[in-house]
């Protein structure tokens, strides 16, 4: 083989594909909030607000990317495991009812860890049910996953209720994680400080996963090609099944933040908080875990300045975010290749 | 005489209403390339893709190594030791040649003599190691999904169509890959329609059409009998030359 | 969806012979005679239930079986001949409902006010629904649903948000234009036992114009229109290769379904005095709307008069019957709770999941293929 075939084919090659524009939205969006917020110490305090809104979304809506991306499934059941995440808190708070009170970061961080793992392991197990009896029949039909999946959450929003009772359930933010840090002028609540920090940790760690792992390999591999994935020589149903679990107990994880932020459970809290989920997604391109984060982070900033400037447009602020983003890129802000 | 490597009888495929192999019998003797030809719409694929369990046979049963794979999951058989490059190459853009490479091999880091081996055959993969797989051209594709084939040791590979669409220096280099590949003692079953490329290459050879085999026999005895060339490949060397 | 017998309809049967039912029906014939016998029970009891029941919730219960039949097959329009999931189907419910309260509600009790409001509310239903078809023309087909259910979600919000117009929250209550008040009174003395007063013609006024609405969605579906939405539904690329232009169907058969479901949202709100959130836009109505048109029978019109008689009978009386059985297990954990009256909507969520796993046709399905 001679290398004359290799050097013509190069010269026309490698330009870097790293595509920066959609990143460098989210510090162009902060700086055109600025003038219009006026204060900066009020800006600051929007930002974090809004960097804690964004980064819930992101551990809601990371998982349902992923399960679409992999195997095509489209859950709009996957509201249920947040509000499931949510109330899987109850089995710790009820017990461990004094370590909130208790004047301690230690054993309110150790409580709300605590929140963490129980309501990971309660969606992750709800997730395999939900896989195996709700989506398994109906693979290759988005038309009866969206009506089967909706089944599937109608149902377990009535078994909360049945379990929890449905009137709305108040929980306590641990002690130490109320009120805020005030620097300066600038005020950041504590429990938005802890909340980006946890989902920054959840994003990390999903990056090294995904992108230094063989798992991580595995699955991205598998959201372009389930196919050829299979004729390597993996079982890709072994893998979908991990990420649905997985992508349900993310769903959990974010229920439980998203619970404490709210102090309030209702069953439908996750079916609320979907219409977010749904629009950050597609704005983030189905199957992109970067796009999905990138987008939980646009979508709840722009909810934030515009809350403040204009509260009345807060509201259809997301949909025009998300109809702009469409004109711009009709994939999403980084398409994944399919197919 | 030693049972074939890989052997299908009396094999039908349906796609959902359609019936697109009716009764292939073929056999891959182990060493060496056996071409598979015929004219677009024959059933290569369709054989191929029925091989590896991408489709499921309907009747007929496939034997390979020994064992009845016919009606075993894909990843199954590629456990069984066959590698398969597709028509569109299935390569990972979104991942590094390296990424690419790695996944294939499974069953751990990739033998370091081996992969001199394979980057010696295909130099130009080394140039792009770390970069995207979506950044390579056509030809450069198809040379990572054969680097990707043989990232581990194989039985077999089903390699389909792998100079298509190629310019024709691409297509010589593609050839003296397989040439050191056949040297290296691995089996191929080689789908093509481009017969320059399969008279180069085939010790046997398979003809395809309307969903069944109508000639096997060795590829020497093919060429060499020009009327029989006419009479099983007219139309496909009409539409390639 | 390809697989029920119930929802492939026979392309060449149509157009048989003549008669009275083909021609009412569109040739589209309930081809069951059980079905048939319900769906004449239903046609009657709607009818002649001013006449049959006293008291004011019979006839509320009628007259929404009646506004729902509207706004389920006008969905089953979307859903089953289409096969496009829209959740933004409230959002044209809602529209309706709102352009008549305030309408009426603004400009005076009068047959023009109305007249107005609904005129308005078609207008930007129509306007709505071809904004929202020529956004999902940029996009994938799967983020259809998406974004309706985030357009519904925004218009539900705006409609609470926007007290000054909407009323908020607390919804708007109105007057009726003098003929439909009770006071009104058509004749002097009562017909049958039952008073002919301006309730009774408000009835009246619900039940007709559904009936008419319903059997023009029948023709619609049944007219070459309906055949090609359907041949989309079986093969998109099939149906774009033959020269059909997809985005337009689709989007027409969007703007039909949305002005069908404001004429229901209008009547709904002529029958309450009254429109809200709760009422016509809230997402619970959507999963209701969901639930009727599989469980009655996606693709096949009739399910939507089964679906909705049996949803609106089974929110008013199953509920008695659960309380029955919750009683009767009291003192048990957990089962008291199943089957606590508030939790019927999880056994018709239990239901509906099955439907679309086992019978796909739903209940009207399942009988013609008991028939067969």
């Amino acid at each position: 083989m001679s290398d004359m075939t290799a050097d013509t084919a190069a010269v026309e090659l490698p330009r870097a594909r790293t595509d920066w524009l959609p990143l460098l939205l989210v510090p162009a969006l902060g700086l055109l909030a600025l003038p219009f917020v006026g204060s900066p110490s009020t800006w600051v305090t929007l930002t974090v607000a809004g960097l804690a809104m964004g980064m819930m979304i992101f551990l809601m809506a990371s998982g349902l990317t992923l399960v679409f991306g992999l195997m095509d499934i489209i859950n709009f059941g996957h509201g249920v495991f947040i509000s499931l995440g949510a109330y899987a808190t109850l089995l710790v708070l009820g017990p461990l009812a004094g370590w909130a009170t208790a004047d301690s970061l230690g054993l309110n961080l150790a409580l709300l860890l605590l929140c963490i793992l129980v309501a990971m392991a309660v969606t992750g197990v709800v997730g395999a049910v939900f896989e195996r009896v709700i989506v398994r029949p109906v693979y290759g039909s988005h038309l009866k996953q969206i009506l089967v999946t909706m089944g599937g959450l109608i149902v377990a929003e009535q078994l909360i209720h049945a379990i929890w009772g449905a009137s709305p359930i108040p929980i306590p933010l641990p002690q130490s994680l109320r009120g805020a840090f005030v620097v300066g002028d600038i005020v950041m609540e504590r429990y938005r400080v802890v909340a980006v920090a946890i989902g920054l940790l959840v994003f990390v760690g999903m990056q090294l996963l995904l992108n230094r792992t063989r798992l991580g390999l595995l699955i991205r591999a598998g959201v372009e090609n389930p196919e050829m994935v299979e004729a390597l020589g993996y079982r890709i149903r072994r893998l979908f099944v991990s990420v649905f679990i997985a992508g349900s107990a993310l769903a959990g994880l974010g229920g439980v933040m998203w619970a404490f932020y709210r102090q309030t459970l209702t069953a439908g809290m996750g079916m609320e908080v979907m219409v977010l989920v749904f629009i950050v997604i597609i704005i983030g391109g189905l199957g992109s875990v970067g796009g999905c984060f990138v987008g939980s982070i646009l979508v709840a900033l722009v909810a934030n300045y515009v809350g403040f400037i204009e509260p009345k447009l807060a509201l259809i602020s997301n949909i025009l975010v998300m109809a702009l983003v469409l004109i711009w890129r009709p994939q999403g802000l980084f398409p994944v290749a399919r197919r | 005489m030693a049972e074939p490597l890989l052997q299908l009888a009396d094999v039908h495929t349906h796609i959902g209403p359609y019936h697109i192999l009716h009764g292939v019998d073929l056999s891959v003797p182990a060493g060496g390339l056996t071409m598979l030809l015929g004219r677009n719409g024959a059933g290569k694929t369709t054989t191929l893709r029925t091989i590896m369990g991408l489709w499921q046979a309907s009747s007929g049963r496939i034997r390979f190594d020994g064992r009845d794979i016919t009606k075993a999951a894909t990843p199954d058989i590629a456990r069984s030791g066959i590698a398969y490059v597709p028509e569109a190459m299935g390569i990972f853009t979104d991942l590094t040649v390296r990424e690419n490479i790695v996944l294939a091999a499974r069953s751990g880091p990739v033998d370091r003599n081996r992969l001199d081996w394979i980057l010696g055959l295909f130099p130009a993969l080394k140039r792009f190691w770390n970069l995207p797989a979506g950044n390579l051209s056509g030809g450069q594709k198809q040379m990572l999904a054969i680097a990707r084939a043989i990232a581990e040791p194989r039985r077999l590979l089903l390699i389909d169509e792998p100079t298509k669409g190629l310019a024709p220096v691409m297509v010589r280099s593609m050839i003296e890959a397989f040439k050191a590949l056949k040297a290296s003692g691995e089996t191929i079953l080689l789908v093509e329609q481009n017969f320059y490329a399969a008279s180069a290459l085939g010790d046997n050879v398979v003809v395809m059409d309307d969903g069944r085999i109508v000639h096997a026999g060795a590829m020497s005895d093919l060429v060499a009998d020009t009327v029989l060339q006419q009479r099983l490949l007219g139309l496909s060397l009409d539409a390639h030359q | 969806m390809s697989t029920s017998p119930a929802l492939a309809l026979p392309f060449d049967e149509t157009r048989r012979r003549g008669g009275f039912w083909n021609a009412i029906l569109s040739s589209d014939r309930p081809r069951s005679k059980v079905l048939s016998a319900i769906l004449l029970a239903i046609l009657l009891l709607l009818a002649a239930t001013p006449f049959l029941f006293s008291g004011s919730q019979p006839l509320s219960t009628a007259a929404k079986i009646c506004v729902f039949v509207v706004l389920v097959a006008s969905y089953d329009l979307l859903l089953g001949y289409s096969g496009i999931v829209s959740f933004a189907h409230t959002m044209f419910f809602g529209i309706g409902g709102y352009g008549i309260a305030i309408a009426l509600e603004r400009l005076g009790p009068t047959w023009g006010s109305a007249a107005v409001g609904l005129a308005a509310a078609l207008g930007l239903s129509a306007v709505l629904a071809v904004a929202i078809g020529l956004l999902s023309l940029r996009v994938r087909a799967i983020f259809f649903s998406m974004i309706t259910l985030a357009v519904a979600s925004a218009a539900a919000v705006l409609a609470s948000q926007l007290s000054d117009v909407t009323g908020g929250e607390d919804g708007l209550s109105f007057q009726l234009p003098p003929a439909l008040r009770p006071a009104f009174r058509l004749l002097s003395e009562p017909l049958f036992g039952t008073p002919v007063n301006g309730r009774l013609i408000a009835y009246y006024l619900v039940f007709s114009v559904s009936l008419v609405v319903f059997l023009v969605l029948l023709r619609i579906v049944n007219s070459p229109f309906g055949r090609v939405l359907q041949a989309i539904r079986e093969n998109e690329f099939r149906a774009e290769a033959l020269g059909y232009r997809v985005v337009a169907y689709r989007t027409a058969a969007s703007v039909i379904s949305a002005l069908a479901a404001t004429v229901a949202g209008a009547l709904m709100a002529l029958w309450l005095r009254y429109n809200g959130p709760d009422t016509t836009l809230s997402f619970s109505i959507m999963i209701d709307i969901l639930l009727m048109v599989v469980i009655g029978g996606m693709g096949t019109m009739y399910g939507a008069v089964v679906g909705a008689a049996l949803f609106v009978l089974a929110q008013s009386y199953l509920q008695v019957l659960m309380a029955a059985g919750s009683a009767a297990l009291a003192g048990l954990p957990i089962l008291p709770n199943l089957i606590h009256p508030d939790r019927w909507l999880l056994w018709l969520g239990a239901l509906f999941v099955i439907s679309v796993y086992a019978f796909p046709g739903g209940i009207v399905g399942r009988l013609r293929q008991a028939g067969q």
